[in-house]
Formats: C-alpha cells, sequence, structure tokens
C-alpha cells in the first residue's frame, strides 16, 4: 500500500547538459514531498526516473527497498497523474479508472465496482459512464487522480498535476489531495514550481535548483530558516542586506557575525522586534487587502530599497519616517 | 458580372469533370446495341447481362477480395511503422519516414515491372496474391502518411499513461493507440480500398488466369463497344464512391 523511496547519488545527463547532479533524497513510507524548483530545476527529470520513464546515468533508485534498475513504469509500483491528464479519450470515466485494474487481469465486474468506488472517492460519483471530453478541466483532474490511485500504488507520482486549473480550483484541489492523502496514507511524490502550493500541501518540501537539491525540510522551516540564497527568494519575496564582518550598509546589526547575506521576510518587518534597523523613510505605498506593502529607504542608506508587509489597518504616507524592527531574520554566510 | 463569369466558370470546370463519368453512366442505360447516340429509350438489360456473366462476377469477387486483404494489410504495416517511426527518434529515422513514402512517387508500371521480374526470378507463380503484394506496395505509403499525421502529443501521452498504468506494449497498441486512431484507420482503409479497387496495370501485368475486374473489362473491350462495359463501369463507379464517402465522413469525424 505504500512504501519509502530512496535516491541514492542519482546523475542524469542529456548528452552534455545536467539535469540531475549527484542527487540523494530519502522519502519515507507515508509521506507527501513536494518537489519544488523553477523549470529546467530537475524536479520532474527526477520523478521520471522514479516512475520509470528513464534510467538514471549514475546511482540508484530504490522503492520499497528494492533496486528498480531496468524494471519498466508497468512493472513499478508507482503511478502517475500527468500534468496535461493523459486520459484516453475513447474510454468512459469508469473504463479509464479501471484500466490499470485490466491490465492486471481483474474481473470486469469486480473492477467496475472498484472504478466506481474510486469515482465516488474524488466525488464523481455516478458519472462513470460520460467521457472525458464531457467534463472540465478540474473533473478531469480529478479523474486522472482516480485513475492513478485505482490499482493501489505505493508511490503516486503528480507531474504539476494542478498547473492547468485557475487558481481558485487549484486552491480546493490542494485541500483535497492532502485531505486525500492522508486518508490513503500512500507515499505522494508532488512536483511543482508554485511555492504557496508546496507549502500548502507537502509534509516535506524539496527545493531544486539546477540539477542539484538546494533545501528540504518542513515548509515552515524551509520558509522561516532557509538554508540557502536562491531558496529564501524562490518561497517567497525576502530583503537581502549584504553583512561584511557584521557590517551592514544600515549600521552595525549584526555585531560579531561574520560576512554574508542578512535575509529579512517583508512580513517580519514591522516597528517592534528584536533587530533594530533604524530609521527608514517611506517611499512607496500600496494596499494588498491581506496587507500593506510598502518601500523603505533607510535614513543610514538612502539607496536600500526594503520592502514591508505592514497590517493592513496600517494609517501610513509617502514620506513618514518609522524607526524599523525586524522580528525574525537569517543570516546566509556566502 | 464578375460573379456571373465565376458561376459559369465553375460549372464549366464541374462539366468538364464529370462529364465522361455522366455519359458512361447514362449510356449504361442504352435500349439500342451502342454505347453511343442516339439514345434509344432506357433499359436495364446490360446490368442484367453483366450481373449474370458469370466470369465478370468472378473478377468482380476478385478484386474484392484483393481489396479487402491488401488494404488489411497495408492498414496494420503502415499502422505500426507510423506508431514505431512516431514514438522514437533513431537517427536516421527522417530517412526512414521518406523510404516509406517514396513508393508513392514511383509509377505503377515501374513498381509492377519491379515485381513482375522479382516474382519470375524467385519462380513465384502469378496468381491474386501477387496482385495484392503489388497494392500493399502502393498502399502502404498512403496508410503510414495518414496515420503518422493523426498521431500527436495526446496520443502519445495516453500511451505512455497506459505504460504507467500497467500496459506491455502489445497492450498498449491494442487498447489505446489503435482505439485512439478508429477514424483515421478507417479514413486509411477506405482510401486503400478504392485504389486497389480502380488499379489496372499492377493488377494486369501480375495476375495470370484469376483475373481483377479492370483487367476483365479491359479484355472485355478488346471486343468492341458495348453497354455492358458500361454497365460495369457504372457499378465500379458506384462501389469507388462509396468507398471514397466512407473514407471522407470517417476522416472528417475524427478526433
Amino acid at each position: 500500500m505504500t512504501a519509502g523511496v530512496t535516491i541514492d547519488a542519482v546523475s542524469q545527463a542529456f548528452g552534455s547538459a545536467k539535469a540531475l547532479d549527484d542527487v540523494s533524497l530519502e522519502i519515507a513510507a507515508g509521506e507527501f514531498v513536494v518537489l519544488l524548483g523553477p523549470s529546467g530545476c530537475g524536479k520532474t527529470t527526477l520523478l521520471n526516473l522514479i516512475g520509470g520513464f528513464a534510467e538514471p546515468t549514475s546511482g540508484r533508485v530504490l522503492i520499497g527497498g528494492r533496486d528498480m534498475a531496468g524494471i519498466a513504469p508497468k512493472d513499478r509500483p508507482t503511478t502517475t497523474v500527468f500534468q496535461d491528464y493523459a486520459l484516453f479519450p475513447h474510454l468512459t470515466l469508469a473504463d479509464n479508472v479501471a484500466f490499470g485494474l485490466r491490465m492486471r487481469g481483474m474481473a470486469a465486474g469486480v473492477r467496475r465496482e472498484k472504478a466506481q468506488e474510486m469515482l465516488a472517492l474524488v466525488g464523481l460519483s455516478g458519472r462513470g459512464d460520460r467521457r472525458p471530453h464531457e467534463l472540465s478541466g478540474g473533473q478531469r483532474q480529478r479523474v486522472a487522480l482516480a485513475r492513478a490511485l485505482a490499482v493501489e500504488p505505493d508511490v503516486l507520482l503528480l507531474d504539476e498535476p494542478l498547473g492547468a486549473l485557475d487558481l481558485k480550483l487549484r486552491r480546493a484541489m490542494q485541500d483535497e489531495l492532502k485531505a486525500l492523502q492522508r486518508r490513503l496514507g500512500t507515499t505522494f511524490v508532488h512536483v511543482t514550481h508554485d511555492q504557496e502550493e508546496a507549502m500548502a500541501i507537502a509534509d516535506r518540501i524539496v527545493v531544486m535548483n539546477e540539477g542539484r537539491i538546494e533545501d528540504e525540510g518542513f515548509p515552515r522551516e524551509v520558509y522561516l530558516r532557509p538554508r540557502t540564497l536562491f531558496s529564501a527568494s524562490f518561497m517567497g519575496e525576502v530583503n537581502r542586506i549584504p553583512v561584511i564582518n557584521g557590517q551592514t550598509p544600515l549600521g552595525p546589526l549584526l555585531p560579531g557575525t561574520g560576512t554574508g547575506t542578512l535575509c529579512i521576510r517583508p512580513e517580519a518587518i514591522g516597528t517592534e522586534g528584536r533587530l533594530m534597523l533604524g530609521y527608514a523613510r517611506i517611499t512607496d505605498i500600496a494596499f494588498f487587502g491581506t496587507h500593506l506593502r510598502a518601500h523603505a529607504a533607510p535614513v543610514q542608506a538612502p539607496l536600500t530599497d526594503l520592502i514591508l508587509h505592514l497590517p493592513p489597518e496600517t494609517v501610513l504616507k509617502v514620506g513618514d519616517v518609522l524607526d524599523l524592527y525586524a522580528r525574525a531574520h537569517v543570516l546566509l554566510t556566502a | 458580372m464578375m460573379r456571373v463569369a465565376f458561376w459559369v466558370y465553375l460549372a464549366l470546370a464541374y462539366v468538364f469533370i464529370f462529364l465522361p463519368v455522366a455519359v458512361l453512366v447514362a449510356f449504361s442505360f442504352q435500349g439500342g446495341r451502342l454505347p453511343v447516340p442516339p439514345f434509344q429509350g432506357v433499359s436495364l438489360k446490360w446490368y442484367a447481362q453483366v450481373l449474370g456473366d458469370r466470369d465478370l462476377m468472378a473478377a468482380l469477387g476478385n478484386s474484392l477480395i484483393v481489396a479487402l486483404v491488401s488494404s488489411a494489410f497495408a492498414l496494420v504495416l503502415g499502422f505500426l511503422a507510423a506508431h514505431a517511426l512516431a514514438r522514437v527518434k533513431l537517427p536516421g529515422s527522417v530517412w526512414m519516414r521518406g523510404a516509406l513514402i517514396a513508393p508513392m512517387t514511383v509509377s505503377y508500371l515501374i513498381i509492377a515491372l519491379g515485381l513482375l521480374s522479382l516474382f519470375n526470378q524467385t519462380g513465384v507463380r502469378l496468381s491474386l496474391w501477387t496482385v495484392g503484394i503489388g497494392h500493399v506496395v502502393i498502399n502502404l505509403p498512403l496508410c503510414f502518411a495518414i496515420l503518422y499525421a493523426a498521431m500527436g502529443d495526446q496520443q502519445k501521452s495516453a500511451e505512455r499513461a497506459a505504460r504507467d498504468l500497467g500496459a506491455s506494449e502489445a497492450r498498449v497498441l491494442w487498447h489505446v493507440s489503435a482505439p485512439m486512431l478508429m477514424a483515421p484507420m478507417a479514413a486509411a482503409f477506405f482510401l486503400s480500398v478504392t485504389f486497389s479497387w480502380d488499379e489496372f496495370i499492377i493488377a494486369f501485368l501480375l495476375t495470370r488466369f484469376d483475373v481483377t475486374l479492370p483487367v476483365e473489362i479491359w479484355s472485355m473491350l478488346r471486343s468492341g463497344l458495348s453497354p455492358a462495359t458500361n454497365a460495369v463501369g457504372s457499378l465500379v463507379f458506384l462501389v469507388s464512391v462509396t468507398a471514397v464517402i466512407c473514407g471522407e465522413f470517417l476522416m472528417r469525424r475524427r478526433g
């Protein structure tokens, strides 16, 4: 029903280009892992290696402790939800969902029952005799999900499954995916470039860039305490202030510390906190509903641009001078 | 003024194209003994004569068998080739594609002569089988081209999903690739049937005792004009038109 995945020193080269460069990753059974990164970072390549659609140039992929070298997709305990759904247009929804069971030799009656059950699981009960072209994008995505889960894979691979849906539907599907995964206990490996989606659904986020793993951890860890600059800025907006031997353009903010980059999230800046940033003049304000977004130029270093997210009820105008503090920060030594 | 000229031109073009067929069909109902004017009353006797002619009916049966069987072979071979070349990127797949379509550019006479000398040298006796082989040679490129063009990304990703769900290669072909291409496959099949049904040169050179309908008609023509040939011709035309319409209809419905 569920199995862990071990990626052991895997590299994948396409000609001279390295899609994956010595990647190692341990995914526990029943875990919901999100591979997050920009396009071309190697996340989809990694998913393909787990699913068996490609073989690594070097390194090993193990599922449930079993080495998957030379094992075709059809013989792996994995199934995939594809970005373009890849439903069979000539089959009804029930036959689509039952396809994997049919390939496993399950009798027609039993698999029809199972297909109805799976369609009910994704909220499409009673629509088994429709065809894919009669459905909306969100419904097709559900059918693809039901089809992949019907064969009870140990590991479900999701390749940007929500990428083609509009924002509202995407948020709703994220909640459903998360609930479904908790209920089934199947290991989910989900690929996306949307960091909000990653934080919304993941037990653990793996941030990838240029074929390497940049960072990994619980969503809050990766967001609040990123390990690299790339990870910090990919997870969301961040103010970066250069630090040389504890000195910054804003003054000696971090006496006794080394050289690197001070990262502060916009919402961590306010009029109180532990780290004093000094006086800054507001240069621009925009109202976003959930927060007030402002640009500020520190009096000490007018060329530095700070971005602040303040509570929406804050009364503020351009030209005001505030005494700013950071409630949380990370110093990344380069 | 321009509009009138346009319609006149269009009418003339259609008359030019269809007049011979119209004349052929009209004189198959000739009451007299010759398929030339004047028209001497409507009669179905030539149809009765043709349908009662054993050799002619045997040839018609032969033509049907050759058309159906050779088209089925051409379709299966064309499908497998198209599927392989659409899926796998091999070095030289451009050349393989070219080589598969190339027979379209070779005249039927040359193909027939080539096959004839090949059969002579290998001692294969001429029969309906040898015509059938000739027709597979001319129809395979057609089936390949139609099916290759119909295999898009949707097809590719559905096949990938089928493999992911546990289908072997043979079952991917049978349960996904072929059914998804039902419409273009039927279109390719009916077009092949039409070409095989009408084909004369290859059938003429590669048969001996059992002949196909066009060859039988040719031998009828040698003993002079008769409305009976017009009647056969009309029947041949009717079958071809039916097959082409089926093919067109299915081609339009695809997707």
